[in-house]
């Protein structure tokens, strides 16, 4: 008897969460939970995500939740603790991606996690009105946390280089930690919290198209990801399917959205190794995908375009046209880019062995996409828990495994070119039909799990009788990956730091909230 | 040839990508316009430091646009400083997340002037989609005075180009 179904023989004699949707919740006592974080220090479970909310028959009393996925056989189970007080023992220790989830709990409920290894205040800085705002919401007066960075010891003098929040580029905030010796970094760390915006309670009470504006803002760069996670789980919810057109007609949107970051990231690693020529091309490249998204959908960064119940824009003539004339151009124009890197070993000899990340740090916290795949971990949600309509298909899941810089780049240049492909073939096939089903407005609970272009992003929602958001958990993949950044840049020097943060390309925004 | 040669030569023969201005009518007044106002204000550049205050980083992808080669923003005389110390503009954009409330103003203090702030984005005028929470003061304006507000859910490349010429007129 493998762990697997250990965990999952733990479970059966738990009740099952009737209008959850589509995979189990089951409801566990004390000892299960504890019993469940045992079996995980001794299983290959995915640690996928973690969440509060009120008990539903007593405001009062909390409940945490935590999402589980069987690498082997794409089984995916949500498991409840109900609580009496205001603990739950500390997933962390067996899942450490599961740290800054915590921690974030502790400051948005007042919940702690009994053994975690780190209680600082996370996305709290002192600066809010209120005390625990997803629970009492206590007002309280303003004063700024001293935040106590992890100290760095050593024989040899070390100096500290505090970076952030405002940086140098035009990118997001967040604090930067080095302790350095010399050029070389002894250890990073990464403070952020600083464009935390409440988007968990902003989504309290509204009607779902309204809430899926706000879900589309989590990370402006994966709307679509992000606006596609969210309808799966509402029409999860509602137990209803998206027809057919508007199911394609959201692959080929998030393929676009793929292939545009894709090629942004591409050209800004190789920028940020002073090979200012490949941005310059590359980004050109992107222009066309995000303009012929304009033409297509109406909006560069087709936000809003995908709507619970199916999708807002139609794809017409014209907008295939375009599409298929970026597709062209931009086949030709990125394989001249691709040979380019191939062929500069001064660019190579900034990417080859820099930043290495290894496959069992990313399994340990949980890390998927390109940061995962360039380190020999397979995961894409399009393909493990797999939805429509990716299931139909064969494509591609690449692979590099050294899990360096160059790997992390090889791993996107194979994307861009698979999506390219996979837009051709959605175009090709699209289904006619109408766009939107309209959902019923009845209580339920839904999860889904899709592939950004940075990752995968869960979506987690329980909707009231009215059809109005109850509570919604959206879960970036940066989570899981800014913990990697920071062992990744260990023994590096300095100057190669923009170099491994560009190549992960985390986002602030996304896990500030 | 290799691939780098094949490239430059393709550069070479077939001209920059750089749309022509006369392509883009609305580019080309805003050019034109820029190039003469701020010659006069300005010594012929505007120099711009962001800062991201709490978006959701969509605005940051269309300021990015604004330097590739096809609206090559600094052909106006208008680039972006690593250092507040060195701008004459600071674009801000997100509701300004109280997270970042002092960040900003010390940016801003930072700045030497004369200085201007351009909000960019539904949420940096009023705190847009995310206006109400505990989280957001709603709006770049809670914190320092603005003089030029740009709409839009990301604005456009265009829009901002656009703007960026209205800011000048403002402080003519």
């Amino acid at each position: 008897m493998t762990e697997t179904n250990q965990l999952l023989r733990l479970l059966k004699e738990f009740p099952l969460a009737e209008t959850h949707r589509p995979w189990a919740r089951r409801i566990v006592d004390f000892e299960a939970w504890q019993g469940a974080i045992d079996l995980l220090a001794v299983s290959d479970w995915d640690f996928l995500g973690l969440w509060a909310e009120p008990q539903a028959s007593d405001k009062e009393k909390f409940q945490v939740h935590m999402a589980l996925r069987d690498g082997e056989n794409t089984t995916v189970v949500v498991i409840t603790l109900p609580l009496e007080g205001l603990s739950y023992p500390a997933v962390s220790g067996v899942r450490p991606g599961a740290l800054r989830l915590e921690r974030s709990i502790a400051d948005l409920f007042g919940l702690v996690a009994l053994g975690a290894e780190d209680m600082r205040p996370w996305l709290d800085h002192g600066r809010w009105p209120v005390n625990h705002p997803l629970s009492e919401a206590e007002p309280r007066e303003i004063v700024p946390f001293e935040y106590d960075f992890l100290k760095a010891e050593s024989a040899e003098a070390l100096h500290q280089i505090p970076v952030g929040p405002v940086h140098a580029g035009i990118i997001e905030p967040g604090h930067f930690r080095f302790h350095a010796n010399g050029e070389a970094v002894v250890r990073l760390e990464t403070r952020l919290g600083y464009v935390h915006k409440g988007i968990e309670a902003l989504m309290q009470g509204k009607t779902l198209l309204e809430a899926s504006k706000l879900v589309g803002r989590v990370s402006g760069d994966s709307t679509v990801a992000y606006a596609y996670a969210f309808a799966r789980a509402c029409e999860a919810a509602c137990d209803v399917e998206a027809p057919p057109r508007a199911v394609w007609l959201r692959a080929v949107m998030a393929e676009m959205e793929r292939l545009a970051n894709h090629l942004g990231d591409f050209g800004a690693v190789c920028n940020d190794a002073a090979y200012g020529i490949m941005l310059a091309h590359a980004m050109t490249l992107k222009e066309k995908v995000l303009r012929a998204a304009h033409k297509a959908f109406g909006h560069r960064l087709m936000m809003d375009c995908i709507i619970p119940g199916g999708v807002a824009h139609d794809l017409g003539k014209e907008g295939m046209a375009q599409i298929k004339a970026m597709q062209r151009e931009v086949r030709r124009g990125f394989e001249r880019l691709a040979q380019l890197y191939d062929d500069t070993p001064s660019l190579l000899d900034r990417t080859v062995g820099t930043g290495v990340t290894m496959a069992s740090l990313a399994h340990r916290f949980g890390t998927g996409g390109v940061i995962a795949r360039a380190s020999g971990r397979s995961i894409d949600a399009r393909r493990n828990p797999g939805y429509a309509p990716y299931d139909e298909l064969d494509f591609d899941v690449p692979l590099e495994i050294d899990g360096d810089v160059h790997c992390r780049l090889m791993v996107r240049v194979a994307e861009i070119r698979e999506s390219l492909a996979l837009i051709e073939r959605f175009t090709d096939g699209l289904p006619s039909g109408p766009l939107t089903r309209p959902l019923p407005a009845q209580e339920g609970e839904g999860m889904a799990l899709v592939e950004g272009f940075r990752g995968e992003i869960l979506v987690w929602v329980r909707i009231d009788g009215s059809g109005r958001i109850l509570r919604c958990f959206p879960r970036d993949p940066s989570w899981f990956q800014w913990p990697l950044l920071e062992a990744c840049i260990d023994g590096n020097i300095v100057a190669d730091f923009p170099l491994c943060n560009k190549s992960f390309n985390c986002s602030y925004s996304g896990s500030d909230l | 040839m290799t691939p780098i040669l094949k490239l430059l030569a393709k550069a070479l023969l077939k001209g920059p990508v750089t749309e022509p201005a006369p392509e883009q009518a609305e580019i080309q007044e805003l050019a034109d316009k820029i190039d003469a106002s701020a010659k006069v204000k300005l010594g012929r550049s505007l120099v711009i430091r962001e800062i991201d205050a709490g978006s959701c980083n969509a605005c940051e992808l269309e300021i990015h646009a604004l330097g590739n080669p096809l609206y090559d923003i600094e052909r106006f005389g208008i680039r972006f400083a690593a250092s507040p110390r060195h701008a004459d503009v600071l674009l801000v954009t997100g509701p300004v997340a109280r997270n970042m409330a002092e960040a900003l103003k010390r940016t801003y203090d930072a700045t030497p002037g004369p200085k201007w702030v351009v909000a960019m984005g539904d949420c940096a005028i009023d705190g847009g989609c995310f206006k109400g929470g505990y989280a957001c003061l709603d709006g770049v304006d809670k914190v320092v005075p603005v003089d030029v507000r740009i709409p839009g859910c990301p604005p456009s490349p265009t829009d901002l180009l656009k703007n960026l010429l209205a800011l000048l007129e403002t402080v003519r």
